[in-house]
């Protein structure tokens, strides 16, 4: 038997959440460009300072979660979108999650060995 | 003023399901008169010159939404596109509305459309007992419906709507929407809470991905987008 079902309500915290994250990483990419209109890319050493400053560290992990959860978000929405059989959906947003969470864990390596 | 003819191109999607194997597209030329001003006086002159071509219509002056069709690639109502509107030269490309199954050339089997139209219960719940007179609403209450209650379910948004071309069964689409919203905003309406439960929804809310194009094609002039923000609004603002 195959029944439409809709009705999983969630969606809202998602919505809200893409648009938070969204505004996080615009504030990032602004505050990355001054840094390098301002010379912290001048060198590999002021680049090295710079990226080991407690604060960007800060929010460099936040920009890199933000940026997960964003495209988590953002892919899982096309996946939606486009792939109709259930069973390929859930394939796609497991292979999703674990890539992102790999690619977040590798950032915080890279972050954290600096 | 004089009431020189004139010849207009059209290039028509034909498909008659009982003698066609597939739909394709008719060349066809129709003399039309100055006041022959609506895409839709041009339509019935070549109706009267084909039978066969088949559309909808009925009012003819943008309050019934029969004739909504895809117009050189954008949805709209014959019986609102001006014919001055169109370049001189080119013929005027008819298609059915996209994403909905054709039933004859330009008419479309709107059934999905109106399911998820009834799906947002588009008629006030009010559990009190009805009063003597009628339920009243102050000025300001009562503004907040407009841009909303002119809705004439022309299904031209919708069907411009990728969201809805991939999911019709699941996404209530624009026209739906905004009709939920004009329930939700109405002061008269006691079951705002169900309603923003029943959108509260991956599918049925969340895939409007805010394109606008139901906006660009409204031959209304509305804004389904706005409304489908302010319905996102009322969930923030009820859960946080």
């Amino acid at each position: 038997m195959k029944r439409l079902v809709v009705g999983a309500h969630y969606g809202l915290m998602d919505w809200l959440a893409q648009r938070v994250t969204g505004v996080l990483m615009a504030i990032y990419t602004v505050i990355i460009f001054a840094a390098m209109l301002g010379g912290a890319t001048a060198s590999r050493e002021a680049w090295q300072a710079f990226m080991a400053n407690g604060f960007i560290r800060f929010i460099t992990f936040l920009f890199i979660i933000s940026l997960c959860y964003h495209a988590w978000v953002g892919v899982r929405d096309i996946w939606m979108d486009y792939v109709n059989p259930a069973a390929m959906r859930v394939i796609l947003h497991v292979l999703t999650l674990l890539a992102l969470v790999g690619y977040a864990g590798w950032a915080v390596q890279i972050i954290w060995r600096l | 003023m004089t009431n020189a003819a004139r010849t207009v191109h059209f290039k028509i999607y034909r498909y008659d399901p009982d003698q066609d194997a597939k739909p394709y597209m008719q060349d066809i030329s129709v003399e039309i008169e100055s006041t022959d001003r609506k895409l839709l006086d041009a339509m019935v002159k070549l109706k009267a010159q084909d039978d066969s071509i088949s559309f909808r219509r009925s009012c003819r002056e943008g309050v019934c939404g029969s004739d909504a069709m895809n117009i050189n690639g954008k949805n709209g109502l014959a019986c609102l596109t001006a014919m001055d509107s169109f370049p001189e030269g080119k013929p005027i490309v008819l298609r059915p509305l996209p994403g909905l199954p054709v039933i004859r050339d330009l008419i479309v089997d709107m059934t999905q459309f109106f399911k998820q139209y009834n799906s947002i219960k588009p008629y006030l719940i009010n559990n009190d007992p009805p009063p003597e007179r009628e339920r009243l609403q102050s000025p300001e209450d009562r503004e907040e419906l407009d841009g909303l209650y002119e809705c004439i379910l022309c299904a031209c948004c919708s069907t411009a709507c990728p969201s809805f071309w991939w999911n019709p069964d699941k996404f209530v689409g624009p026209a739906g929407l905004l009709a939920a919203y004009r329930f939700i905003a109405d002061t008269r309406d006691q079951a705002t809470s169900d309603r923003l439960d029943d959108l509260e929804d991956p599918y049925r809310l969340f895939r409007c991905h805010t394109i606008m194009n139901c906006v660009d094609v409204c031959p209304k002039g509305l804004n389904p987008t706005k409304a489908i923000g302010k319905i996102k609004e009322m969930m923030v603002r009820r859960a946080v």
